[in-house]
């Protein structure tokens, strides 16, 4: 996610750029075929920051291609206005706040819906385009007459009006672009997006505005698709109405996969294969209209068998011959991780117990003023669903720095009391109130910036990124709030965040792990991650669903340390069904059964409990008792 | 002044309309319901029938056959195209989903250009069915009319398949819960395969009895896919009752705007979709969960 290499990859384009004049007319590349490709690929990188980044793919994107390309268009034909950046840049701009009013429509509702609503809309825009506004569009002659790009350098001025000049124009944008892209994906919006893509949920209760984040990876879009509108009209002198075709769309999408989404560079190479091999078939093998046909069984066969793209396909291959061992590596850092704690499990535990860091891992600061009293309360909390009552009236209330334990058989409706804690369902009837503050009816996402998380029962992680990625991801909203544009800010810029990260890190214990994706760490790892990204926001109040649930007894014990460890200043409440290491842990039980509060005390008075007894083994305690 | 003999005349063909895109956007939603798969190449199934069932005019000379042959062999198409790439879609991504259907719909469309060139085809309706009849309070055109008839009865059928049949029941318990109608003993893959060539066969019906009042090209599809999508959305994506009412508000929503100024026809889709949207996020007979 941090590439540390600053400026490499933008040097590296810079170069390509200027070599690409003198390399790709050999393979049969025209000037104008290369010109095109910048546009599209242009027109990609923003496109890519939407699908590959943030995975929201749309089949809309010829709406702000078209909107902004006309807008300057018919600025620089109809209303005689006289400078073209000035005009692109509006085109732009134009593009941007209409990405952001469809946005706010399309965002309703993600997956397949935003694919869906997304064609609409752009089939609106084209119909639009071509009927009510055709006076100021052209309708279907489009706008001829697009003036080219004049550079006033005072001593002489440079005209782009030729495929050299102009490529060296739009190469020039292309840089631009990309200079700008590199900085969003590195930024902690970049961040962010990433997290959406992964996990949605997850990045939302960690305490991201996920939808502000969605929205703006949007608007970008729209922005790059506006932008390279306007120089496709410039770069043609035309501007056709064709721009705003679901074609225009579809080759879009297909020429990002083709190339490889979540790189950038994709719709550059996808653009590059797909315009030549169109100018190939229809002029060299003279196949006629039938291009496409074989554009698209292409397509099909990549998108079958290459999932990746171009680009993820040649990282792969590289992959498989420079480093065949590079790869297994870190699976063998994770067996001799597993054999070195396999070794003796009460010296790792010990480890953990006694770490250093577990002193400068707080809570939030202001909770620090050591008040005492209620940190959370529940009165009279119930939900319903339809006719069935999975939690009813109950009254719970956990102190300030309190360990607490929740058991119950299953069906008691631990979860569904957890869920509406941390807001994640809506109860219907009773409060919440967390430092005094009411937080009933408020979101997940708010209820962790005020410091109350949950680790889930079924790991909910970022799988596509590492380890550290997770635990940045999961500190930056601490440290940032729910919302914030820094868009062009480095990771590394942000005060504290590596230390929060580092911290977690040793925390649970995954130092080592660091970079290893999600996807291949060991279950108990992934186990300890879960709860590491609860803690990385700094919660007062953490909420542990499961923590122990699946490990093995080695795993538990390692566990049961961990959370002690963590549990110094802080409040949590736990579920857990092992109710042995749980008693261990806590100070407290609360017992649910059928969606009620059965009883509350320590763990040695409910351990001898006989209505809790009863509720476990289902009246055998009155049939031992009895006999 | 509104010209009420054309405003009624609008309403019945916006309900011939909205008939055929409520049978449409059944076989796609039905897909996505059971299989979870939005299949981007629906349109093209709708293509594919009307040129399968050209054809066959074009050989036996009978609607009927070419009726028969549109629905059976866009069904195979779909079976094929389940076994031999579909199904290896569902454990990847809905993106990856998305991209595969839409690729296929580009093969088709293009396969047909490549064989038929792009110039529309007709086909006749049937000599029983041509002319024009009386309704009382107006004129209307006697296949519209009739179109009307056979895909209510089509409707009937698929309703009567999905409710009063023993698949029918399997494949609604697919939409909630596939999962648990695995885990049942039920070959899911069988099922699985059927939806996919029902649902396809549903557009391609909807392809063949269409085309004597639209004739037919290569890319016919690509503005009724749009039309679902947006009767999709307002009736709920996985609802077999909510196609029906989408399909009958959109079709209204088109002829009507048409009397005025089709262009705006889109225009008021949208405008309609986003208050579903902003009002019933899930459409209007939709339930949450569903994407």
């Amino acid at each position: 996610m941090i590439r540390q290499r600053t400026f490499l990859v933008e040097a590296l384009t810079a170069i390509g750029l200027v070599l690409v004049p003198f390399v790709l007319p050999y393979f049969g590349f025209t000037p104008t075929t290369i010109n095109r490709i910048l546009v599209w690929g242009l027109f990609g990188i923003g496109f890519d920051i939407l699908f590959g980044f943030t995975g929201l793919l749309s089949f809309g994107q010829s709406a702000f291609f078209g909107t902004g390309g006309m807008v300057a268009a018919y600025l620089l034909t109809v209303m005689n206005f006289p400078y073209v950046m000035a005009a692109l840049a509006i085109g732009m701009i134009v593009a941007s706040v209409v990405g952001y009013l469809v946005g706010l429509v399309a965002l309703r509702r993600t997956g397949i819906y935003f694919a869906m609503i997304t064609v609409a809309i752009a089939e609106v825009f084209f119909f639009v385009e071509f009927n009510p506004l055709s006076d100021f569009t052209g309708g279907e002659n489009g706008l001829p007459g697009v003036p080219s790009p004049v550079l006033y350098l005072g001593f002489t001025t440079v005209r782009f009006n030729s495929d050299t000049s102009l490529y060296v124009f739009l190469a020039f944008w292309y840089l631009v672009g990309m200079v700008v892209a590199l900085r969003i994906v590195r930024s902690p919006v970049g961040a962010v997006l990433r997290a959406i893509r992964d996990n949605p949920l997850r990045a939302a209760a960690v305490g991201h505005n996920i939808h502000g984040y969605k929205l703006t990876a949007f608007v970008v879009a729209a922005a790059y698709a506006g932008f390279a509108g306007g120089l496709l009209g410039v770069m043609q002198g035309f501007m056709p109405p064709d721009a705003f075709t679901f074609d225009t769309s579809g080759q879009l999408v297909m020429q990002t996969a083709i190339g490889g989404a979540g790189t950038l560079f994709g719709p550059l190479v996808g653009a590059t294969v797909w315009l030549y091999l169109s100018d190939f078939l229809q002029t060299t093998l003279n196949l006629g209209a039938s291009w496409k046909l074989v554009l698209g069984v292409i397509f099909v066969l990549l998108v079958c068998f290459l999932r990746r793209g171009l680009i993820g396909g040649l990282d792969d291959l590289f992959g498989l011959l420079s480093g065949g061992s590079e790869k297994s590596k870190p699976t063998g850092d994770a067996y001799i991780a597993d054999v070195k704690t396999d070794d003796d499990q009460k010296v790792a535990a010990a480890k953990v117990t006694h770490h250093p860091a577990v002193a400068s891992m707080p809570a939030r600061r202001r909770d620090t003023d050591r008040k005492s009293g209620a940190i959370l309360q529940a009165v009279a909390l119930s939900k319903h669903y339809g006719g069935l009552a999975a939690n009813s009236d109950i009254n719970f209330m956990v102190r300030h720095g309190e360990r607490r334990g929740i058991i119950g058989p299953n069906g008691a409706g631990k979860t569904t009391f957890f869920k509406m804690l941390t807001c994640e369902v809506q109860p219907t009837s009773g409060q919440i109130l967390f430092e005094g503050q009411n937080i009933t009816g408020k979101t997940v996402t708010d209820a962790c910036q005020l410091g109350l998380t949950k680790s889930y029962q079924i790991n909910q992680l970022f799988n596509r990124l590492t380890v550290r990625e997770n635990l940045i991801i999961a500190a930056l909203a601490e440290l940032r709030g729910k919302f914030r544009l820094d868009l062009f800010r480095s990771l590394r810029n942000i005060q504290g965040l590596t230390d929060q990260v580092e911290r977690t890190l040793e925390l649970i214990n995954l130092t080592r792990r660091v970079d290893t994706p999600v996807s291949e760490l060991a279950y108990g790892e992934k186990r300890r991650l879960e709860v590491g990204l609860a803690l990385a926001t700094s919660p007062s109040l953490l909420l542990l669903d499961e923590p122990l649930a699946g490990m093995s007894p080695r795993e538990r014990a390692e566990t049961v340390a961990l959370l002690k460890s963590i549990s110094q200043g802080r409040t949590m409440i736990i579920i857990d069904h092992d109710v042995d290491s749980l008693f261990e842990l806590v100070e407290s039980v609360t017992v649910l059964q059928e969606g009620r509060v059965l009883v509350e005390g320590t763990p040695v008075e409910i351990k001898g409990n006989a209505k809790v007894q009863d509720a476990y083994l289902g009246g055998v305690h009155g049939v031992l008792a009895a006999e | 002044m509104i010209n009420w003999a054309n405003f009624i005349s609008q309403c019945f063909n916006g309900l011939v309309l909205g008939a055929l895109l409520a049978l449409i956007s059944s076989g796609l939603t039905i897909i996505y319901g059971t299989l979870g798969v939005l299949n981007l190449a629906h349109g093209a199934m709708f293509m594919l029938g009307g040129y399968a069932g050209w054809l066959t005019y074009n050989y036996s000379g009978s609607f009927l056959a070419a009726v028969f042959a549109g629905a059976i062999f866009v069904m195979i198409v779909g079976v094929l195209v389940e076994r031999v790439i579909i199904r290896f879609f569902y454990k990847r991504p809905h993106e990856d989903q998305l991209l595969v259907t839409f690729g296929l719909g580009i093969v088709f469309v293009e396969t047909v250009r490549f064989f038929f060139g792009s110039l529309s085809k007709a086909v006749p309706p049937p000599p029983a069915l041509v002319g024009i009849t009386p309704l009382g309070f107006m004129f209307y055109p006697t296949y519209r009319l009739a179109l009307l008839g056979i895909v209510t009865i089509a409707l009937i059928a698929l309703y009567l398949v999905l409710y009063r049949t023993r698949i029918g029941m399997i494949v609604r318990a697919g939409i909630e819960d596939s999962v648990m109608v695995d885990s049942l003993g039920i070959d899911v893959d069988k099922i699985f395969m059927l939806v996919f060539g029902i649902g396809a066969m549903a557009a391609g019906f909807a392809g063949i009895v269409n085309a004597p009042v639209v004739s037919i090209a290569p890319d016919v599809g690509e503005a009724i896919l749009v039309q679902t999508f947006v009767v999709v959305v307002i009736g709920g994506v996985g609802s077999f009752p909510g196609a029906l009412l989408g399909g009958l508000i959109a079709g209204q929503i088109i002829s009507i705007t048409s009397m005025f100024n089709p262009g705006y026809s889109y225009v008021m889709l949208f405008v309609a979709m986003t208050l579903v949207l902003v009002l019933r996020p899930y459409g209007l007979l939709g339930t949450a969960g569903r994407e």
